[in-house]
């Protein structure tokens, strides 16, 4: 089981530094893989490779919940419709399902109040606004839907995305602090002259409460504060609910059941995000599965150096101009290779524990079936 | 302000647009947004405090600032409604955190706001403080609902100052005085992003500057090649020859061929968009101060 106290400890099959991809995916006691890292470095095209893999490689019944996949690939994984649930791709045993942000924050809200105060709830511009634009709603709704699709039990094993924020850490601490807001203080303060029905709570208002909501007041308008009171009205009896299911998720990705996978570009950024998002993980006692490391180059002859294969191309610039131009390619190539290596070793220096699997880069971009299955090949292979 | 799709290096080219720009002695200010200190990464610096500070080490007069949004509020509650102290004690309660998060968009029309004064700010006898102002923007998936204020402050306030206030921010964005640089990598995805934003920041009527094509590497190949070729080039240089060695050049020039064909492509594309195009070459060293001079002399063209 990837589930441990120590990052990369006990990983099935791990005697080295190569993560074992297949040993985790093909683990029946592994429920939930989810895939996070810094924008820009695969995590999408990582997650949909690994989904399938399990799905093909290991005949596990299995969805992946894509949060922003680029057009081709959405359309590849039959995403065109929006509509929410899971829908099997196309030639595959795989399902897949896009995050509706709205949808699911819409949902949540049918689930836990009557119908008509639902109806008062989404006419609501201030819930209109904050469902949409709220700058934690997508990492909560994420992490929602995946507290849906493990109570189902109807998945053997769910891989997931995460949203592409800021900073890597944003999901997990999104939903906390969307929780706290729904759950604050604050808000039940602004709430009481709504709800107290006539009796004033603001006895209990300090001095600085009321500049507050006179600031807020001054700044957005007393219409917005009428709409915030009655969106929060509205919300009240949802509160609890809220603030338990964040909980929920969070205790599941606690769990031995779950693999967080890292996924990183050799890039300092992307290597130094992947750096905080495993010290994070640990501190969370989180499980780590993993490293990823996506478009790495390799060369097919590391014998011939940079500077030989310069110094050669020197010679050969008059004489042979063809084959010192392939001899330039190659030493550009060794360099990159030199310095990918370079900026891996500022995660594989500190992490030793925390085994790593090497993607190398691919020719070009991946948007289909075969491509990802081709990654999800890459991502096993151990040698 | 330059965007760009996350990865691409747009802070590097916010920086070396900033060092360009100051190049001929004008007063220039850099500024980030996103919270992640990425210019004190870039300059090698403490983490940047709420103020604008003096690039040390270069002769340019180069100000950095990185605005935080909460900062940002407190400055306009204090400026606008004199609240000080008041200001502070909002901060403890967790009020503003609670404001900026509170309504969706506030944070971004603080923080175009900030933008708007320190573009607009003038000295004693009016002359503008800066000749110009850089801002690392938020990445292209975000810079049309970043740019947008006035749309986001409709959502949340039919009237009032925030109103007035962000309908200042968008006149300034859609005046001749703003251009958004788009930086790309000659790379499927981040091709496709700029395509997309030239295309939502056209509808929202900003004007859109130039294409940066970063890390550009020039073509090395002209042509396919022979293991015959490889092998007499090889052995005239004295090197090792064998199967192996022919097979593995020859699949790396293969590969670098077909990356080759891509970017061609990609550049065409690009083109395409009718706006004028700059090429920034791959930094193969790193980012470091002499990198980033070497960028603003080609910007400045």
């Amino acid at each position: 089981m990837p589930g441990n106290q120590v990052p990369g400890d006990h990983v099935p099959g791990n005697h080295d530094d190569r993560f074992d991809v297949d040993a985790v995916l093909g683990d029946a006691g592994v429920r939930i893989v989810v895939c996070c890292g810094s924008g820009g470095v695969g995590k999408t095209t990582t997650a949909a490779a690994l989904a399938l893999r399990a799905a093909e490689v290991h005949g596990r019944n299995t969805v992946v919940l894509t949060i922003d996949p680029a057009r081709r690939l959405a359309q590849s994984l039959g995403l065109n419709e929006l509509d929410n649930v899971p829908r099997q791709v196309k030639d595959t045993t795989l399902h897949a399902m896009q995050l509706d942000m709205k949808r699911t924050f819409d949902d949540v809200v049918l689930t836990h109040t009557a119908p008509e105060r639902a109806k008062e709830i989404f006419a609501n511009p201030f819930y209109q606004a904050m469902s949409t634009t709220f700058s934690g709603t997508q990492e909560y709704m994420a992490m929602e839907k995946l507290g849906q699709l493990r109570a189902s039990d109807e998945w053997d094993l769910i891989v997931v995305d995460t949203p592409p924020s800021r900073s890597a850490l944003d999901f997990l601490d999104a939903p906390a602090r969307l929780g706290r807001f729904l759950d604050g203080r604050m808000l039940r303060l602004l709430l009481a002259p709504a709800r107290a029905g006539g009796r004033s709570v603001f006895n209990l208002v300090t001095a600085s409460f009321g500049a507050f909501s006179k600031a807020v007041q001054k700044i957005l308008g007393a219409q917005l504060l009428t709409d915030l009171s009655g969106f929060v009205a509205a919300l009240d009896s949802m509160f609890g609910g809220f603030r338990e299911r964040a909980e929920l998720t969070y205790r599941v990705l606690q769990d031995p059941q779950t693999a967080f996978v890292l996924v990183a570009a050799p890039e300092p950024d992307a290597v130094r995000e992947a750096a905080y998002f495993a010290e994070r993980l640990w501190a969370e006692r989180m499980p780590l599965a993993g490293l990823v490391l996506n478009r790495m180059h390799f060369s097919g002859v590391p014998t011939l150096s940079a500077p030989q294969s310069t110094e050669a191309a020197k010679i050969l610039a008059e004489s042979h101009p063809v084959a010192a131009q392939v001899l330039r390619v190659h030493e550009l190539l060794m360099r990159q290779v030199s310095r990918e290596a370079e900026v891996a070793s500022h995660f594989t220096d500190r992490f030793l524990q925390v085994p790593v699997a090497r993607v190398p880069a691919q020719p070009t971009d991946v948007h289909d079936l075969a491509g990802l299955r081709t990654i999800g090949l890459a991502l096993a292979i151990r040698d | 302000m330059v965007t760009g799709k996350g990865g691409v290096g747009k802070t590097t080219v916010a920086a070396a647009l900033a060092l360009a720009l100051a190049s001929k002695g004008d007063r220039v200010l850099l500024v980030e947004v996103e919270g992640r200190q990425g210019l004190a990464q870039l300059f090698e610096l403490e983490p940047l405090p709420y103020a604008e500070m003096r690039l040390g080490d270069t002769d340019a007069d180069l100000r950095l600032l990185a605005v935080d949004p909460e900062e940002a509020l407190l400055e306009y509650l204090d400026l606008f409604y004199k609240m000080g102290r008041a200001g502070r004690a909002l901060r403890r309660l967790g009020a503003i955190d609670f404001a900026t998060t509170v309504a969706p968009g506030l944070r971004d029309i603080l923080l175009t706001g900030k933008v708007k004064e320190v573009t607009t700010r003038t000295d004693e006898s009016g002359r503008r403080r800066y000749r110009a102002v850089v801002l690392d923007a938020p990445p292209t998936g975000r810079i049309g609902r970043f740019l947008n204020v006035t749309h986001e402050a409709a959502r949340l306030a039919k009237l009032g100052p925030i109103k007035s206030q962000s309908e200042g921010v968008a006149a300034l964005l859609r005046s001749p005085i703003t251009s958004v640089h788009l930086v790309t990598l000659l790379e499927e995805m981040p091709v496709q992003e700029t395509v997309d934003a030239m295309t939502e920041l056209t509808a929202l009527h900003i004007p859109i500057g130039k294409i940066i094509i970063n890390g550009a590497r020039p073509p090395l190949l002209t042509t396919r090649v022979t293991q015959a070729e490889l092998k007499k080039g090889l052995v005239a240089a004295g090197l090792p020859a064998d199967r192996e060695i022919l097979n593995g050049l020859q699949a790396e020039a293969n590969d670098h061929l077909a990356r080759q064909a891509v970017e061609e492509q990609l550049r065409a594309e690009l083109h395409r968009l009718g706006r004028p195009v700059v090429e920034l070459p791959l930094l193969s060293d790193g980012v470091d101060l002499s990198g980033l001079h070497r960028l603003a002399a080609i910007l400045a063209g």
